[in-house]
């Protein structure tokens, strides 16, 4: 019987503020699953602390709500261990671009098969409203006693840095898009990172769906201008096309050039993409052959209580 | 002890060959039969700094080094100021002529510490400051002095050999020395020509040079030296001996117990146990496709215990392995796995704290933090293994205890034990048994992970399991795995959590939980790697008429309470023996059993106590003669 929307949600109360974007992000991510028709009980979603953190609990799938900015470490754990699982990562900017932000890079160089959403909203909301590490300079949102003393961290920027093979922005009004990026993110083979410009409607008064949406620009020019738009929707190509030097750096640099803009245009979309570096399943099985049809999470260990593994070779090795 | 008890000890500066040479003269004394026990200690520091290593070789079992030192084989100066005052009357010192007037100002590794004391003794003696100094002091004493000049030794094989490159080769000073040796203990060469054979199996050139340096110092040994009254001509040997290297129980332990998944970051002396791991990646299975253990060096070592905690909630049996500085970061996730009852195994290799510390010498300074670490109450089992052959079999009981009482578990080793080579009785892997607890394979109908049970054990389903949907969280959960703040709930489920220390210390046989020796009027209760030196000791005692007894306490958190106070009951004095400096299984077992410890010997110097310092300590307090606090110091 295929899965409905409906199957992949839970029962919990959803606590979020009214208005929160991370509503949308976890319509998407549901959307997603069921559009892939992806079982429940074979997909986790890993989650961080904070608000995005109880995202684990709205969907009905396998649900890991870890440690704030550790998410990625047991979630690559669990994919590592168990391959043929469908893992996504989610948490905040601060979750993964503060605490995290060790893990991240150390991530980007695995380029494990999974999908790693970060919630963009540049504040910590559940622990009212400071800054963030992807709130700009200067910048004095509502309940920052004095403006923002720190540059901001650029997350695309730091992805393609760091290694990541699959590299995008969403926009958590957009929901559709959203979903449709999400299910790129998940069938890409090796390591997905997704940033969702995500307004925190309680705490960050400086970028609000109506910022988003262009509204005082159009005060401006009487017209409505969304500072929105989609990468797709211009020549922009993020695909690396081949195993060669140059091209992979033009499309680099050209993911970086891309992320740096900001403030009237703001791009979403897929800013990189490189399906040649191989994912870090293919490293194992490389000096693993069996790894992913015998990996650690289905290996028989015992057989009626007793060992099955074999080490008679070694022992004797050492014999005296 | 047997008719063999006979010490070697080969120093020299860390990467000039002191653990390869030490390594092949193990061998070749467990080739002939006899028992080892032999411990390397080094600076924290890849080239240049003093290392040696201590061959205690005898033809009785053997649980520890001692203090004398029956035959030095030195090749440079450092060794013998550092060193000679361990060799005893008729023992033995083969030293490289050329330095005997080589000052200890010109030794630039020796700290002015050291110095200061060697130069104090030197001068209460009138000897000059020099190696010739400290050698008149060792011959004063009845010690035999081997002089050979290295140099000449090459510049000889030089000639005889056609090869003028040989003379400069230092490199084979290491060789030399071993060969030098076996020369003069008499014992055959032939296993030394094997080793060098496989060392350099893939440069044949270079295993020549070392054999015909070997075959050239090994008969200058026997011509020049005639008045060394050892001699090692074998024994007979024991059926089913390995020999061994301390990380060789715990990691051969983790394959045959099942553990498939490794994460771990660089650390001394941990990271020895996960490079094995990974150079033996590939297992063969009995009746089945080959397996695997997957090892992953992480960026640091929370996702090493983050990563490990990910893959135990797959059902796969997953572990790292630390020491003290990386687990103090594990500290907050080891939380998150006691809320979630994840089984996991952390195999925890001490070395002296706190801080960086003494980062590569011995300790065991992370009980008590071992038995709180992390914040809030939950259960977890602190478990301590005493040698490495039990360390292997500790090691299947840990991974089973994880899945059956669904906590995590520590495993307690050490410096001491992983810088051991010891021969030992053959693993055997049959006496490993496998229990995976309530672990599911199917799930039928509505499923909760943390659903109330009479014992507080939940069946556990696992990540990708068919209809085994759940969810975990940091916060306090209901029976399903999602967040509450419900009070009711958060008391069973408290309840529920920490009902399981009970269980553990019920259910577990009492010989898994406490080993014991015999209990006497005085009696040492200890923990870990004191093991070794503690029965060797309590044996020289034993033949003076000198009854210690002893119990090992290997269940440490949660502590066996009764059983250690019904096991104590007869004896008057308890002498609590640890490597730390405040004795802190004194204070565990004070609380826990309220009783008061009588007597402290305590090690902090980050060297392994030796049987000697025991036995000393020991028969003080016998003789009422000990403070309560003996606090020993041997060992450079």
């Amino acid at each position: 019987m295929a899965l409905k929307l409906a199957d992949y949600k839970t029962e919990v109360h959803n606590d979020w503020c009214p208005g929160c974007g991370d509503f949308g992000i976890v319509n998407a991510l549901q959307m997603a699953l069921a559009e892939m028709g992806i079982e429940r009980d074979k997909a986790t979603i890993f989650s961080g602390i904070g608000c995005s953190g109880k995202t684990s609990h709205f969907i009905n799938t396998y649900g890991v709500h870890t440690l704030h900015g550790r998410v990625l470490t047991f979630a690559q754990g669990g994919k590592l261990a168990n391959p043929e699982m469908t893992v996504v990562a989610v948490g905040g900017d601060g979750d993964g671009l503060g605490i995290g932000a060790g893990h991240f890079v150390a991530a980007g160089r695995r380029n494990i098969d999974m999908t790693y959403i970060i919630f963009d909203n540049g504040v910590y909301g559940l622990t009212k409203g400071q800054a963030s590490p992807t709130l700009r300079l200067g910048e004095k949102t509502k309940s920052l006693p004095s403006p923002n003393t720190n540059y901001n961290v650029n997350p695309i920027g730091l992805a393609v840095a760091s290694g990541f093979t699959f590299v995008a922005r969403g926009y958590s009004y957009d929901v559709r898009h959203l979903k449709d990026l999400i299910i790129k993110a998940v069938r890409h083979k090796g390591l997905s990172f997704l940033d969702v410009l995500q307004p925190c409607p309680t705490y960050n008064d400086i970028n609000t769906r109506d910022w988003y949406a262009g509204i005082d620009l159009a005060q401006e020019s009487m017209e409505r201008h969304s500072r929105i738009y989609k990468l797709e929707d211009t020549h922009f190509d993020p695909m690396v096309h081949y195993d060669n030097e140059t091209e992979v750096n033009e499309k680099l640099s050209q993911a970086l050039i891309k992320s740096l803009e900001w403030g009237n245009k703001i791009p979403i979309g897929v800013f990189y993409q490189n399906e040649i570096i191989s994912p870090y399943s293919t490293r194992l099985t490389d000096k693993i052959p069996n790894y992913l049809e015998n990996p650690p999470a289905q290996q028989r260990i015992s057989e009626n209580g007793l060992p099955t593994t074999d080490v008679s070779e070694i022992l004797d090795s050492l014999r005296v | 002890m047997g008719s063999i008890d006979f010490t070697w000890l080969i120093g020299g500066p860390q990467g000039s060959g002191v653990d390869s040479g030490a390594n092949v003269f193990s061998k070749v004394c467990a080739e002939m039969g006899y028992r080892i026990f032999g411990k390397r200690e080094f600076y924290s520091n890849i080239k240049g700094e003093h290392s040696y290593f201590v061959v205690r070789v005898s033809d009785e079992e053997i649980h520890s080094n001692v203090n004398d030192v029956t035959l030095m084989a030195s090749f440079d100066a450092e060794t013998i100021f550092r060193h000679f005052n361990e060799v005893p009357k008729d023992g033995g010192i083969i030293y490289d002529s050329d330095l005997d007037k080589t000052t200890t100002d010109e030794v630039l590794t020796l700290d002015n510490y050291f110095k200061a004391r060697l130069h104090k003794e030197l001068e209460s003696k009138n000897k000059p400051f020099t190696i010739a100094g400290v050698l008149e002091i060792a011959k004063e004493k009845g010690v035999h002095l081997y002089p050979v000049s290295f140099r000449e030794i090459l510049s000889n094989l030089a000639e005889k050999t056609e090869n003028p490159k040989l003379k400069g080769l230092v490199r084979l000073f290491n060789v030399l020395a071993v060969s030098l040796s076996l020369g003069l203990i008499k014992m055959p060469l032939d296993p030394l020509l094997q080793s060098v054979n496989s060392i350099f199996s893939k440069k044949p050139q270079i295993a020549e040079i070392n054999k015909q340096a070997a075959n050239f110092a090994y008969d200058y040994a026997k011509s020049k030296f005639s008045n060394f009254q050892y001699a090692l001509t074998g024994t007979t040997k024991q059926p089913d001996t390995i020999l061994v290297q301390g990380h060789f129980g715990t990691s051969i332990g983790k394959m045959v117990s099942g553990c498939r998944f490794q994460s771990y970051y660089p650390i001394t002396p941990a990271s020895d146990e996960s490079v094995y791991l990974e150079s033996h990646e590939l297992l063969e299975i009995h009746n089945d496709r080959p397996g695997s253990t997957i090892v992953i060096q992480t960026e640091d070592e929370i996702s090493a215990m983050g990563m490990m905690i990910g893959a135990a909630l797959t059902g796969t049996r997953s572990s790292t392995s630390t020491s003290g500085p990386g687990f103090a970061l594990m500290a907050e996730s080891l939380g998150w796995a006691g809320i979630n009852e994840v089984p996991i195994v952390i195999t925890l290799y001490q070395r002296s704290g706190p801080s960086t510390g003494l980062p590569t010498r011995h300790g065991q300074d992370d009980l008590l933090f071992a038995v709180h670490a992390g914040h809030g109450d939950f259960p977890k089992i602190v478990y301590a293994s005493g040698d490495i052959e039990e360390s292997f079999y500790d090691t299947g009981r840990c991974f089973n205890y994880a899945d059956v009482y669904q906590i995590p578990v520590i495993h307690m080793m050490d410096k001491f034990l992983s810088s051991s080579v010891v021969t030992c009785k053959k693993f055997d892997p049959q006496k490993i048994s496998i229990d995976r607890g309530l672990l599911l394979d199917k799930v039928d109908g509505e499923y909760k992970r943390f659903a109330f049970t009479d014992d507080g054990i939940s069946p556990r389903s696992r990540l990708g399991l068919d209809n085994g949907v759940f969810w975990n969280t940091g916060d306090e959960s209901d029976e399903f795995g999602h967040i509450t703040e419900d009070p009711y709930v958060r008391i069973q489920m408290m309840d529920k959590r920490m009902s399981r220390l009970d269980l553990v210390t019920k259910r577990i046989p009492n010989d898994e939980q406490v080993v014991s020796f015999g209990v006497h009027d005085y009696t040492i209760i200890s923990w870990g790697s004191t093991k070794g030196p503690i029965l060797d000791a309590i044996s020289i005692l034993k033949k003076e008429g000198i009854n210690i007894g002893f119990i090992q306490i290997k269940l440490i958190h949660p502590f066996p309470s009764d059983y250690v106070k019904s096991l104590l009951k007869d004896a008057k004095t308890v002498i609590d023996i640890e490597a730390n400096h405040s004795g802190q299984l004194g204070k565990i077992f004070n609380q826990n059993v309220l009783r008061e410890i009588d007597y402290f010997i305590l090690k902090y110097t980050g060297r392994g106590m030796t049987s000697t310092e025991i036995y000393d300590s020991l028969k003080k307090i016998v003789e009422n003669k000990a403070n309560k606090r003996e606090v020993l110091s041997h060992g450079a």
